[in-house]
């Protein structure tokens, strides 16, 4: 089963959650491996701590142009919906940090003048964490985008037990590259005018998607009770409401597993870990929706 | 005309101050709001435009809104398309499917729009011109006013990209109205996170003041994102808010920030009532007026005094 963890609102406790339901659900014997999608700011390697035993760069493609071949015609930058490749007079100038890898020039150029390389804008790491299958990905400073390496991370989601995806925050493309086929879309959000503003920004994201998805609610005594209210209207299944506890917000700033160290809180993620299983979520997405509020 | 160039000629440079955090949920949006409060003569912009917060604590009223075309789209016309599959073969993003008729004997191909990048290749190669590729809404953006001043912000459409495209957007008609109103200040609610959006919003910028919180995770992001910033030669200072929370962190991430060579802004401390001001829609300076206001005032004169200096 593949679960992508989410939120909309960044802070709310995605890694948290995510890093601890991997830690419980190898407890329990499942096997387990965590993706941790939030290329720009991973932390998940902060708490579960991997032994790192295979890292490769990843690169994406960008146009090359043989000044040679050149003739000048212009179509390459015409077909560039980027301005990633743009004719200047007799000149052809690439921008590879704004080029999507669509290939379109490549193929547009009369002179076969363009040739495509490959340039490094991050690494993947994997590794394990015990028994749990470790991977992340690290953005490198100054790239604008990482859908290419996320993309590529996701090759690394096992199908077999549990496949745990930390997604980044927000609701825009990086987040829809990490969720993109999943069984489950788990939002975790706080109850809170901001957290339930961009809790419901998250559902219609991940409805557009097509995806089942179900709710966690952190710190769940904090602020106010329209969260919960809203959830009922909208017929989204509560897995798990989270109490605030300060003992967790401690291990969490040491980077230490909260489960390993606080027993009420470990109670929570064994109960959203037997929930997740309550429900055939892939094959029946309606379940995702009003099952077991 | 003369006058007119007269006017132009006294504008003075609209000093931008962006707020961002790398790790998101550090209270970025929060101590935004409470600057607005408290920053005079400024103009305000939320640039965190796929998951926007900043209007739920200044209420804005909305007097104009635009239509945000960051890119096109490409459409197939199922009655000229043959099936040739030459728009599959060519598409990088697998965003060409082909689905069956009801009764199951037709297929048909269509463009997946959330897996369509926009970048036409389908469109320009397509044999039979089956294709159309035409400019698509991918959100809104909003001039309002505030009870602290002007406000420009946006949303992006659900499962929208060009993010960076509509931060660019929102940044450039809030400097505009700066200065059209003669306004010092523009301050800016960044994204959490290094990509796009973020690097759309502080490039070119004064000032950057990065909101960390004292974890192991605040200070690992607040190294990449000063990085960031670094690489763009961003004048930039850095605030630890709840720092309470761990203080021996929070010693350790001062360190780090003294010998990055970045200023430090400041502490601000935890309290609860920044979720009761939140529920109350006010900022926490209105709402507790001392405590951890005092924190807030502090780390504002601080960054204010290092945007005059610059």
């Amino acid at each position: 089963m593949k679960v992508a963890i989410a939120s909309g609102k960044g802070g709310t406790g995605k890694t948290t959650v995510a890093t601890n339901l991997a830690w419980v659900a190898a407890q329990s014997g499942c096997t387990v491996s965590y993706v941790d999608c939030d290329v720009e700011e991973p932390n998940g390697h902060l708490f579960l701590k991997p032994q790192v035993i295979s890292a490769r760069s990843i690169g994406r493609l960008h146009p090359q142009v043989d000044a040679g071949k050149c003739n000048q015609c212009g179509l390459c930058g015409d077909i560039c919906q980027y301005s990633a490749i743009v004719c200047v007079g007799k000149k052809v100038l690439v921008y590879p940090e704004l080029c999507h890898s669509c290939g379109g020039c490549t193929l547009v150029c009369p002179a076969g003048a363009i040739t495509e390389i490959s340039r490094v804008i991050g690494k993947l790491e994997t590794g394990l964490a015990g028994p749990i299958h470790f991977a992340h990905g690290v953005l490198n400073i100054g790239e604008a985008m990482c859908t290419p390496l996320i993309h590529q991370l996701k090759t690394e989601v096992a199908s077999e037990g549990l496949s745990i995806i930390d997604s980044p925050p927000g609701t825009s493309c990086p987040v829809i590259e990490s969720v993109r086929d999943t069984d489950l879309v788990l939002l975790v959000t706080e109850p809170t005018p901001f957290g339930l503003n961009d809790l419901k920004l998250a559902v219609e994201m991940v409805r557009a998607l097509k995806l089942p998805l179900a709710v966690v609610i952190n710190r769940a005594d904090i602020g106010d009770t329209e969260t919960k209210e809203y959830c009922r209207n909208e017929g989204v299944s509560i897995l798990v409401e989270i109490p605030d506890n300060r003992r967790v917000a401690e291990a969490y700033s040491g980077g230490v597993l909260a489960s390993e160290s606080v027993p009420e809180f470990r109670r929570s993620i064994e109960a959203l870990y037997a929930r997740l299983f309550e429900s055939n979520w892939k094959t029946s997405p309606t379940l995702a929706h009003g099952a077991a509020q | 005309m003369s006058d007119l160039i007269a006017i132009r000629k006294n504008i003075p440079h609209v000093k931008e101050i962006v707020v961002i955090s790398g790790k998101g949920g550090t209270g970025k949006t929060s101590l935004v709001a409470s600057f607005a409060a408290l920053a005079r003569n400024s103009v305000l912009a939320d640039c965190d435009v796929d998951a926007s917060d900043l209007h739920l604590l200044l209420e804005p009223r909305v007097i104009r809104r635009e239509a945000f075309t960051g890119g096109s789209r490409a459409q197939i016309e199922t009655e000229k398309c043959l099936m040739c599959g030459e728009c599959q073969r060519l598409c990088r993003f697998d965003a060409i499917k082909s689905a069956s008729s009801d009764d199951g004997r037709q297929n048909t191909l269509h463009v997946d729009p959330i897996a369509c990048e926009g970048c036409g290749v389908c469109a320009w190669f397509c044999p039979e011109k089956a294709i159309t590729f035409l400019p698509a809404v991918n959100g809104e953006w909003f001039i309002s006013e505030t009870r602290f001043g002007p406000m420009v912000h946006a949303k992006l459409g659900i499962a929208e990209e060009n993010s960076g495209k509509l931060v660019s957007m929102v940044r450039s008609n809030a400097k505009r109205i700066a200065e059209e109103r003669n306004c010092e200040r523009l301050l800016i609610d960044g994204s959490p996170g290094i990509g796009c959006p973020v690097i759309a919003s502080v490039t070119g910028a004064d000032l950057v003041l990065i909101v960390t919180e004292p974890t192991l995770s605040g200070l690992h992001d607040l190294q990449r994102v000063s990085d960031l910033t670094s690489h763009f030669g961003i004048p930039t200072m850095v605030c630890v808010n709840k720092w309470d929370l761990n203080a021996a962190m929070s010693r350790d991430i001062e360190v780090t920030i003294r010998n990055r060579g970045l200023d430090f802004a400041g502490t601000v401390r935890y309290d609860r009532a920044v979720t009761e001001a939140q529920v109350e829609r006010k900022t926490i300076v209105e709402y507790r007026p001392d405590g951890i206001a005092t924190d807030i005032r502090n780390v504002w004169a601080q960054v204010e005094d290092k945007v005059k200096r610059n």
